[in-house]
């Protein structure tokens, strides 16, 4: 291999080669989270990154940083549990369309709900791609699949907006090609309290790509940037994500107590109720 | 006054008594979701928990629950959950997830009436074959099936203890019958009472392998926010973590040390109790509750002059084979009572000559009367 | 408020540019072929090279390093972490 080092290689865990396809959008989500804990200058020693199954599951292992693979849909439970025994910690999730918001909807819902203090970054590529490219919640309507060989019936799920309606105090939704601003949506939901949410539309030239008029890696890229339009604080409800326009842009930047706040604050209560009827 | 272990009598839940035990080991985070008959575990740690500073959560199903504690246990906090068979059911991917990633916790089930929803207020013993198959794949499991509120409480500390020594997950099999019983408990003295703590690693380094085994099979534990930038994952793995899913070195090696550190430590770990054995003819076999009145039963026996004895697992898995082995090897009958169409007793067969088993199931909400047990001791003895 | 910005743009920001001098470093080898920054160089100074790499794809290769902006659009745009911009100290 080559003895050239990138200036983010140290980011990296050493001995584990990439194994996303050409093109695959995972990489460019894995360079600017990279970038964003590097211009932030976090305490490495204390970021907890989270993954689920699917291509981008294999996020957590290439991040030279306690990682957790769980498995699928079950990554924010288990950083749920994580956050809340070490609320010291930046914790991160990283998992895809599928694996957030088909067999996992439930803990994101809730984790939401919560405002656990969680960055949940999902990388959405409009189907399930390691297992060869099935349809999932987010495949655009007619969009082929291997599981959908006539075209999609089911409308795909907007996720800014079910984030949004959820209780998420951050939402941003960028594609790979903004990737300078997806790197700043980061930044801002690393620092920011609560549960902050950040959609990343990814393209899968491989499987999705390839079935749906976009041949190769270019021809998916080509698409993010011709049919992005940038809508910041639009109602997320509107931020609608189609083959003929994709909203990006920050949606939410609320303020709202984060879940281990009030936790500590609650046991905080009852343990000074104790001191005084203990006298 | 120390308010994690309430040292002294009490009488008391066998719910709560279970509780109470896994405070008393430090046991810091619980997370769970009410069902019936262990819901009270929930509530009791749900008032417990922040008063010796730790954390409830109440997650949106048994899932995330199991889940959680993964989570918490993976930051070095003792963890558990608390669920029924449907629960249980629920829990069984991130048990093999827990198995796996060799997470310390625990996972109380007490069981109802199955499958299914079944007969949610009853008691059963219908879940003691899930414990050891429930999840997919080869793994050895821990699990023991208290007899007694007071075992409520002393197998918990047990259970926390065998989990932190082992790095799995271990389950306290207890029935509803044990759950919603109200009867003594002695809390002794935090002093008294043995603790485990899992092995940690001695410094952070970067040759730092997560799961590269010392001499027992079990590799100390490194924890989130500790330095030590571990990669854990469901996936099959080497020392380092590292996923080699296409290695079938890899895998052989994996699944032996996942099994051996249980399998080669059974001494350690398998717990019986016997009575009345040492001469007899017929050995009841029987755990958790049904125990209460086997034992009943079998005092009766031998006051009738019948040499009758008791063999109660306290560990049912992993299943105490040398000792039903040895016990099947002198006596003329044995007679395997479970709340259930028969589960453990094909463990007993496997062990002894099976003409000379008699299982006798118990399904719907009572627990056999001593009478009936006694009843099948003399048909056995004529 | 619909377009995106990749560099401080314009033409006197860029003579400014000019006058420092950018290198291209390419980590060959870890090259996927992908394309991405050959086609969104906005100063198109990249190409696909004749050599193949260890993973059978064509890495690319700077052809007019001189109109170099150090924007970096290449390595943001590239998953696999084998492209990188420098900024060249003046002896």
């Amino acid at each position: 291999m080559s003895e050239l080092k990138h200036p983010l290689d140290v980011y990296m865990r050493k001995g584990v080669p990439r194994i996303w396809c050409s093109g695959c959008g995972d990489g460019i989500i894995l360079k600017e989270f990279i970038n964003a804990l590097n211009e932030l200058k976090l305490d490495m020693d204390k970021v907890a990154v989270l993954s689920g199954i699917g291509c981008i599951g294999r996020f957590s292992g290439y991040t030279n940083t306690d990682s957790f693979h769980s498995t699928h849909g079950r990554s924010i439970a288990v950083a749920t549990g994580v956050k809340v025994a070490r609320p010291d910690l930046t914790v991160v999730v990283v998992s895809g369309d599928g694996d957030l918001f088909a067999i996992g909807g439930n803990h994101f819902i809730h984790a939401a709900r919560r405002n656990v203090g969680l960055t949940v970054i999902c990388s959405n590529n409009f189907n399930y791609g390691m297992t060869g490219g099935q349809f999932g919640p987010t495949t655009l309507l007619e969009g082929y699949t291997t599981t959908t060989p006539y075209g999609n019936i089911e409308n795909p799920l907007n996720l800014v907006y079910l984030a949004a309606a959820a209780g998420a105090v951050y939402v941003a939704r960028w594609t790979t090609y903004h990737a300078r601003l997806l790197r700043g949506a980061i930044k801002k939901a690393l620092q920011k309290k609560g549960f902050s949410f950040v959609e990343i539309i990814s393209p899968c030239p491989q499987q999705y790509g390839r079935r749906n008029k976009m041949e190769n890696p270019i021809e998916c890229m080509k698409w993010l940037k011709e049919k992005s339009v940038i809508q910041n604080r639009i109602d997320p409800a509107k931020a609608e994500v189609g083959i003929d326009k994709i909203v990006v842009g920050e949606f939410v930047d609320i303020e709202k107590p984060e879940f281990t706040d009030l936790l500590k604050k609650k046991i905080d209560f009852v343990q000074e109720k104790l001191r005084k009827k203990e006298g | 006054m120390r308010r994690d272990v309430l040292t002294g009598r009490h009488f008391m839940l066998g719910d709560i008594a279970c509780a109470e035990g896994a405070l008393a080991t430090g046991c810091r985070f619980f997370a769970g979701y009410p069902i019936t008959p262990a819901t009270e575990i929930a509530e009791h740690m749900s008032e417990r928990l922040p008063e010796v500073g730790g954390v409830y959560i109440q997650m949106e199903d048994e899932i995330a629950s199991i889940a959680a504690v993964i989570g918490a246990s993976y930051t070095g906090v003792k963890s558990m959950t608390a669920t029924s068979g449907p629960g249980f059911s629920l829990m069984q991917e991130n048990l093999g997830l827990a198995v796996m990633t060799e997470t310390p916790l625990v996972l109380v089930d007490v069981q109802r009436g199955g499958p299914s929803t079944g007969q949610p207020t009853k008691t059963s013993q219908q879940d003691v074959m899930q414990a050891k198959w429930g999840a997919h794949g080869d793994k050895e499991i821990i699990a023991l099936a208290p007899s007694s509120v007071q075992e409520m409480f002393d197998l918990t500390v047990e259970a926390f203890n065998l989990s932190e020594t082992y790095r799995c997950p271990a389950l306290v099999m207890a029935d509803e019958l044990i759950g919603h019983l109200r009867e003594k408990l002695v809390i002794p003295k935090t002093e008294e009472i043995r603790l485990v703590e899992r092995k940690r690693p001695k410094a952070p380094s970067t040759s730092f392998a997560p799961f590269k085994p010392d001499a027992d099979q079990v590799p100390p534990m490194a924890c989130f926010g500790e330095g030590y930038r571990f990669y854990a994952t469901g996936l099959t793995h080497d020392e380092t973590g590292s996923p080699e899913a296409d290695s079938a070195e890899v895998q052989t090696e994996l699944i032996a040390r996942l099994c051996d550190k249980i399998r080669k430590n059974r001494d350690k770990i398998v717990k019986v109790k016997s009575m009345f054995l040492e001469d007899a003819e017929i050995c009841v076999i029987a755990y958790g509750g049904v125990a209460r009145s086997a034992m009943t039963a079998v005092r009766r026996a031998r006051d009738k002059g019948i040499k009758a004895g008791l063999l109660r697992p306290v560990t049912i898995w992993p299943f105490p084979s040398k000792e039903v082995a040895e016990v099947a090897e002198r006596v003329k009958h044995i007679i395997v009572l479970e709340m259930n169409y028969g589960q453990l007793v094909g463990e007993v067969e496997r062990r002894a000559d099976y003409r000379k088993v008699t299982f006798v199931p118990k399904l719907g909400e009572v627990l056999y009367t001593p009478m009936e047990i006694l009843g099948q001791i003399e048909r056995c003895s004529r | 408020m619909g377009k995106i910005k990749l560099n401080s743009g314009g033409d006197t920001a860029a003579k400014a540019k000019a006058a420092r001098r950018f290198e291209v470093v390419i980590i060959g080898d870890r090259c996927k072929g992908c394309g991405f920054c050959i086609e969104f160089c906005p100063k198109k100074i990249l190409d696909y090279s004749n050599k193949l790499n260890v993973r059978g794809a064509h890495p690319p290769y700077v052809k007019d390093e001189e109109s170099c902006t150090g924007c970096g659009m290449c390595d943001s745009v590239c998953p696999d972490f084998a492209i990188f911009v420098r900024e060249k100290v003046k002896a």
